[in-house]
C-alpha cells in the first residue's frame, strides 16, 4: 500500500503567497481571540478553592456537577477520591470567604443526599506561579536560540534557522488560538502538549530541510524554487505517513483517554495538523523568500571553483 | 550481501536483554499492602510478625503473604478493602513504638526484589496520594541573618567598648526587603574604629562609612550572592526538615523536592488525610541555647508571676518550671550538624556550630564552667485563613526546654550533649536536625488524589495507549508488509527500553509521562518511515534491493539524526527548566528519543540485515 504510487509534483512554492495569507489570517484570528477572549485558564494557573466531602452512600459525580451548576458554581470540577463516597470539588477563585463557600456547598450537597459532611475546605494557590512563567519564557527563548544555532551550524545558513523558528512559533500560536476560540480549559497538560507540538514541528521541518540540503548537493544548478518543491514532494509520503500514524495514537487518546487527557490530546491533534502545514509552507517558503540558494547550503570546501566549470 | 558488524548485533542483543530484565518488574503489577516498622529502626522480630499474622487471622482479614523488606514487615492483602480493615486492626493493637503505612507491594518474584529490580514508580495522579506545594518565606531567612549579625555586632562593640547609638536595618539598592545594617555612631573617628572592629567579626562582609554630618553611620549591605546563599541554605534546610518529618510519618516512597527558588514539593503516595499531615509538616521549629539562672527559684517565680530581671521563665518537657538567662548564646541556625552517637559517658548528641555560633559558645562556656546550659525548642505553626476574601496568617508558638546539662569544660565548634538515654539522644539529634531552621513555610497548593481516580486514570491512559499502538501495528503491516513487522518489533523494543530506563532511573510515571510515551512512539515510527520511504524511493529509481536497503539507512540517517537532535534540544531545555507535569513529560520525551534512535538505527537494521543480508541476491523486498 502506498499513498502516492508515483512521485508527486505539487507546485507548493509558487502558490506560497496564498498560504502566507492563510497563515497570517489564522495567526491574526488566534492573537485577536487571545487578546479579546483570553484563555479559559484551569485551576493550575488560577488557584482557587478545594472542598472535600463525604457522602453517606456511593456518589454520582454527574449529579453533583449538575447540582453545583444550579447552585451557582458553573465551573466546578468534581472528582472521586478515597472511596466511592468521597469527592473533591475544585472551584476557581471566588469573592467569598472559605466559610461561606463551605456553607453553600454543604447546603447543595445535602440537597443531593442528607448526611453529607464537608471534610475540608481550603484555599489553594496557583501551581503555576509568576516564577514558573518567567522560567518558561526563558526556556522558550533558550530553546529557540539553541535550535537556531544548531540548524545554522548543520545547514550552514541562518535562512533555514529562521524558517524553522517561524514554523515553531506558528504552531503553538494556532493551538492557543483554538483553545481561546473554543474556550477549552487550558491546564498544565496542555502546556506539555504544546511543547510536544513544538518538538514535532521541528522534527518535521528538519526532515524537509535535510532533503533540501541533499537536493542542492545533487542538482545545484536548478532554481531554488524548483529544488524546494522537489524536496517537499519527495518527503510528502513520509510526512503524511508519519502524521497518520501519530494521529491514530493521539485520536485513540482523545477518544478513550478519559477527561484527564482530553485537553492534552486536543492540543496535540491541532498541533500535528498545524505542524504538517507549517513544515511544508512556513519554514521552506520563509527560507526561500530570505534568498536561500544552493551556495548557502554547501560547506566552504565544497564550493571549489572546479565545480563551476562547464 | 549486506554487512552488519558482529559487535553491533551483540550490542543490540545485550541492550535488549538488559532492557527486558529491567522492564520485567513492571509486568507483574502491585497488590495493596501494609508496612509495619519499629520507630527505633530495628528489624521486626518473628514474634511480632507472628502476632500480627494471628491478629489478622482472628478478624478473618484475608492476606496473600507477609515478608520482611529490610527492617520492615510487609503484609500483602487481596484488595484495598482488606488493606484498610487490616490497617485499622494492626494500628489498634500495636504499641507506640511501631508505625505503619499503607503501601503497594509488587507481585514480582522474590529473586527480583532481592537483586533490586523494581517497577517504575507511579506518579500521584496514577496511584493516589497527597500533593503539597510549600512556599518558603526566604525573606524571613534573610531578616533572621540580619538579626543574628545585629546581635553579634552589638556584642562586639560592647566588648570593645566602642560607643554607638543604635543599629538599624537598611534597604539598599534594588532590594525590596531589608538587606543591610547601619551602625549609628557619634563621630567619624569612632566610625572608623567600629568599621575595623566589625570587619574582624566576619571578613566576608563589606563595610562602608557613610559620613552624614553629625550622624555618621557604618553600613553593611549583604551582596546578592550572600542573600542568594542564605535563601538557598534556608530552602535546603527546610527541605531536610520536611523530609525528616515525612519520614516520621512512615509514608512509603515519599518525594520531597525543591522546586524553583522558594518552593518545596511534597508528594505522599497513599496519604489521604491532608489536614493531619499538613499540621505535622507545617510546624516551624528552632532551637536556642541559653544559660540557666541557678540563683533564683523558678517555682517561686512561676507561683508569684514575678520573673527576676534578665531572666525568662520556661517549662521543661515534664512541666517543671525553669529560669533561663535572657541572652541567647546560640540559635538553631548557627548549628551545622547534629548526630546522635555513643560517647564515653553513654548516649550523646554531637553538635557542630558555625564560626559565629562557635565563637559565642566558646566565650560563654569559658566563663561558666560548672553552670547549667539549657536547650530551648521553639515551635511555630502557621495557618492561612481566608478572612473577607483576604489571606491572613495565624501563628502559634510553643517554647519548651528539652534539655539542660552542666557545662563540664570549654566548648569549641563541636561538643557533646550527654546524660541522655539512647532514645532521647536520637530524638534530640533528630529534633536538632529537623528543627535547625526557622524560615516559615506555607502551603500554596494542595491536592488529594484518590486511589480510585488514580486507577481510573491509569486504566484509561494505558488502554488508549494499547489500542492506539495496536492500530499503528496493523497499519504499519498493511502499509509496509514485512518491513512493517520489523517496524512493529522495533516499536515494542522501544517501549521496553523506555520502561527499563524509567525503572532504572526511578523516574516516576504520571499522566503526562504516558503522553510522552505516546509521542515517543510517533517519533520511533517516524524514524522507520523515513528509512522505508527512502528504500522505496531507491527501488523506484531502479536500485537493486540490497543496495536500496543500504542507501535507505545511510541517507535517512542525517534526517533522523538532525530532526531528533533538535527535538532533543527542546526536550532537554524542558527537563532542566520545567517542573512537575512539564518535567515529567520532558524526561520521558528525552529518554524516548534516545531509545528510539537506538532501536530504529541499530535494531531495525540488525533485523533487516538478518532477513535480507545473508543471501547473495535478493529479487524483491517485502516493503509494500
Amino acid at each position: 500500500m502506498e499513498f502516492f504510487r508515483r512521485a508527486t509534483s505539487f507546485p507548493f512554492m509558487s502558490t506560497r503567497k496564498i498560504w502566507y495569507a492563510l497563515s497570517v489570517v489564522m495567526i491574526a484570528v488566534s492573537i485577536g481571540s487571545l487578546a479579546t477572549r483570553g484563555l479559559n485558564l484551569g485551576v493550575d494557573f488560577t488557584g482557587g478553592v478545594t472542598v472535600q466531602a463525604t457522602f453517606p452512600t456511593a456518589v454520582n459525580t454527574d449529579a453533583v456537577v449538575a447540582a453545583l451548576q444550579r447552585g451557582g458554581f458553573p465551573t466546578a470540577q468534581v472528582t472521586i477520591f478515597g472511596t466511592s463516597r468521597d469527592i473533591a470539588i475544585r472551584l476557581p477563585p471566588i469573592k467569598q470567604t472559605t466559610e461561606e463557600v463551605r456553607a453553600r456547598i454543604e447546603q447543595i450537597l445535602d440537597g443531593i443526599e442528607r448526611g453529607t459532611t464537608i471534610q475540608q475546605a481550603a484555599v489553594i494557590g496557583p501551581e503555576v506561579g509568576g516564577e514558573l512563567e518567567r522560567s518558561a519564557v526563558q526556556a522558550l527563548i533558550a530553546t529557540l536560540l539553541l535550535i537556531f544555532g544548531y540548524i545554522a551550524v548543520r545547514f550552514h545558513t541562518w535562512r533555514l534557522s529562521l524558517g524553522a523558528i517561524l514554523a515553531v512559533l506558528h504552531d503553538p500560536i494556532l493551538v492557543l488560538g483554538v483553545f481561546s476560540l473554543t474556550q477549552t480549559s487550558f491546564d498544565l497538560t496542555v502546556v506539555a502538549a504544546m511543547l510536544a507540538v513544538i518538538g514535532y514541528s521541528l522534527n518535521d521541518t528538519v526532515v524537509v530541510f535535510d532533503r533540501i540540503r541533499e537536493r542542492f548537493h545533487l542538482a545545484r544548478r536548478l532554481e531554488p524554487i524548483v529544488v524546494l518543491d522537489q524536496s517537499i514532494n519527495q518527503t510528502l509520503s513520509r510526512t503524511i505517513m508519519t502524521k497518520v500514524v501519530t494521529l491514530i495514537v493521539v485520536v485513540a487518546l482523545y477518544a478513550l483517554g478519559g477527561p484527564a487527557l482530553k485537553g492534552f490530546s486536543l492540543a496535540l491533534i491541532i498541533g500535528i495538523l498545524a505542524g504538517t502545514y507549517s513544515s511544508i509552507y512556513t519554514s521552506s517558503a520563509a527560507a526561500l523568500d530570505c534568498g536561500l540558494t544552493a551556495e548557502h547550503l554547501l560547506p566552504a570546501q565544497a564550493r571549489k571553483p572546479v565545480d563551476d566549470l562547464p | 550481501m549486506l554487512e552488519f558488524p558482529r559487535w553491533k548485533y551483540a550490542l543490540v542483543v545485550l541492550v535488549l536483554a538488559f532492557g527486558v530484565l529491567l522492564a520485567l518488574p513492571n509486568v507483574y503489577g502491585e497488590d495493596p499492602a501494609l508496612q509495619v516498622e519499629l520507630k527505633t529502626q530495628k528489624p521486626i522480630d518473628d514474634a511480632t510478625r507472628a502476632s500480627i499474622e494471628a491478629l489478622l487471622r482472628k478478624d478473618q482479614i484475608p492476606t496473600k503473604r507477609t515478608y520482611t523488606d529490610g527492617d520492615r514487615l510487609i503484609v500483602v492483602f487481596n484488595d484495598v478493602a482488606a488493606q484498610l480493615r487490616g490497617r485499622d486492626v494492626v494500628e489498634g493493637s500495636l504499641s507506640d513504638n511501631y508505625r505503619s503505612a499503607l503501601t503497594q507491594a509488587t507481585r514480582a518474584p522474590a529473586w527480583m526484589r532481592a537483586v533490586g529490580l523494581k517497577a517504575m514508580p507511579l506518579g500521584l495522579d496514577l496511584r493516589g496520594g497527597l500533593y503539597l506545594l510549600y512556599e518558603v518565606d526566604v525573606n524571613s531567612a534573610v531578616s533572621q541573618l540580619l538579626g543574628s549579625y545585629d546581635q553579634s555586632f552589638r556584642r562586639t562593640l560592647l566588648d570593645d567598648k566602642l560607643p554607638f547609638t543604635d543599629i538599624t536595618t537598611i534597604t539598599a539598592g534594588q532590594s525590596t526587603i531589608p538587606n543591610g545594617l547601619a551602625v549609628h555612631v557619634a563621630t567619624l573617628g569612632v566610625a572608623a574604629q567600629v568599621q575595623a572592629a566589625l570587619q574582624r567579626v566576619d571578613n566576608t562582609l563589606s563595610f562602608t562609612v557613610n559620613a552624614i554630618p553629625g550622624a555618621p553611620v557604618v553600613q553593611m549591605v549583604l551582596t546578592p550572592t550572600q542573600i542568594r546563599d542564605r535563601e538557598d541554605y534556608a530552602l535546603e534546610q527546610n527541605r531536610t526538615t520536611l523530609m525528616n518529618r515525612v519520614n516520621e510519618l512512615g509514608v512509603s516512597e515519599p518525594i520531597v523536592q525543591r522546586q524553583g527558588l522558594d518552593r518545596i514539593v511534597v508528594q505522599l503516595p497513599g496519604v489521604q488525610n491532608s489536614a493531619e499531615v499538613k499540621d505535622l509538616l507545617g510546624k516551624v521549629a528552632t532551637l536556642e541555647f541559653r544559660l540557666v539562672d541557678e540563683g533564683n527559684n523558678p517555682v517561686q517565680a512561676q507561683q508569684t508571676g514575678r520573673v527576676p530581671l534578665g531572666d525568662r521563665l520556661y517549662q521543661m518537657q515534664d512541666g517543671t518550671p525553669i529560669l533561663l538567662r535572657r541572652e541567647i548564646i546560640v540559635t538553631g541556625d548557627e548549628l551545622t550538624q547534629a548526630v546522635s552517637g555513643n560517647g564515653q559517658e553513654g548516649p550523646s548528641v554531637n553538635i557542630r556550630l558555625d564560626a559565629r555560633g562557635a565563637d559565642s559558645m566558646l566565650r560563654t562556656t569559658r566563663q561558666n564552667v560548672g553552670h547549667q546550659l539549657a536547650v530551648v525548642y521553639i515551635e511555630k505553626s502557621r495557618q492561612q485563613v481566608l478572612v473577607d476574601g483576604k489571606k491572613e496568617d495565624r501563628e502559634t508558638t510553643s517554647q519548651k526546654v528539652i534539655n539542660d546539662a552542666t557545662i563540664r569544660g570549654v566548648f569549641g565548634p563541636t561538643f557533646e550533649v550527654t546524660g541522655l538515654t539512647a532514645g532521647q539522644s536520637r530524638d534530640l539529634s533528630l529534633l536538632l536536625r529537623s528543627g535547625s531552621l526557622a524560615a516559615p513555610i506555607e502551603v500554596v497548593q494542595e491536592q488529594v488524589i484518590g486511589p480510585s481516580l488514580g486507577a481510573d486514570n491509569i486504566d484509561k491512559g494505558v488502554r488508549s495507549l494499547e489500542i492506539g499502538m495496536l492500530a499503528v501495528f496493523i497499519f504499519m503491516v498493511v502499509y509496509y508488509h514485512a518491513f512493517g513487522l520489523v517496524a512493529d518489533a522495533v516499536l515494542v523494543a522501544n517501549v521496553v527500553l523506555l520502561t527499563a530506563l524509567l525503572s532504572l532511573l526511578r523516574a516516576s510515571l504520571s499522566l503526562p509521562g504516558i503522553a510522552g510515551i505516546i509521542l515517543t512512539v510517533g517519533i520511533a515510527v517516524d524514524a522507520n518511515v523515513l528509512i522505508y520511504e527512502r528504500i522505496r524511493e531507491e527501488l523506484r529509481n531502479g536500485v537493486s534491493p540490497q543496495a536500496a536497503i543500504r542507501a535507505g539507512f545511510d541517507k535517512a540517517f542525517s534526517a533522523i539524526a538532525d530532526s531528533n537532535v533538535t527535538a532533543l534540544i527542546a526536550g532537554l531545555a524542558l527537563w532542566v527548566i520545567g517542573t512537575g507535569a512539564v518535567r515529567n513529560f520532558a524526561i520521558v520525551l528525552v529518554l524516548g528519543i534516545a531509545t528510539s534512535m537506538f532501536t530504529s538505527l541499530l535494531g531495525s537494521r540488525a533485523l533487516i540485515t538478518l532477513m535480507y543480508g545473508g543471501r547473495e541476491k535478493v529479487a524483491q523486498l517485502s516493503i509494500g
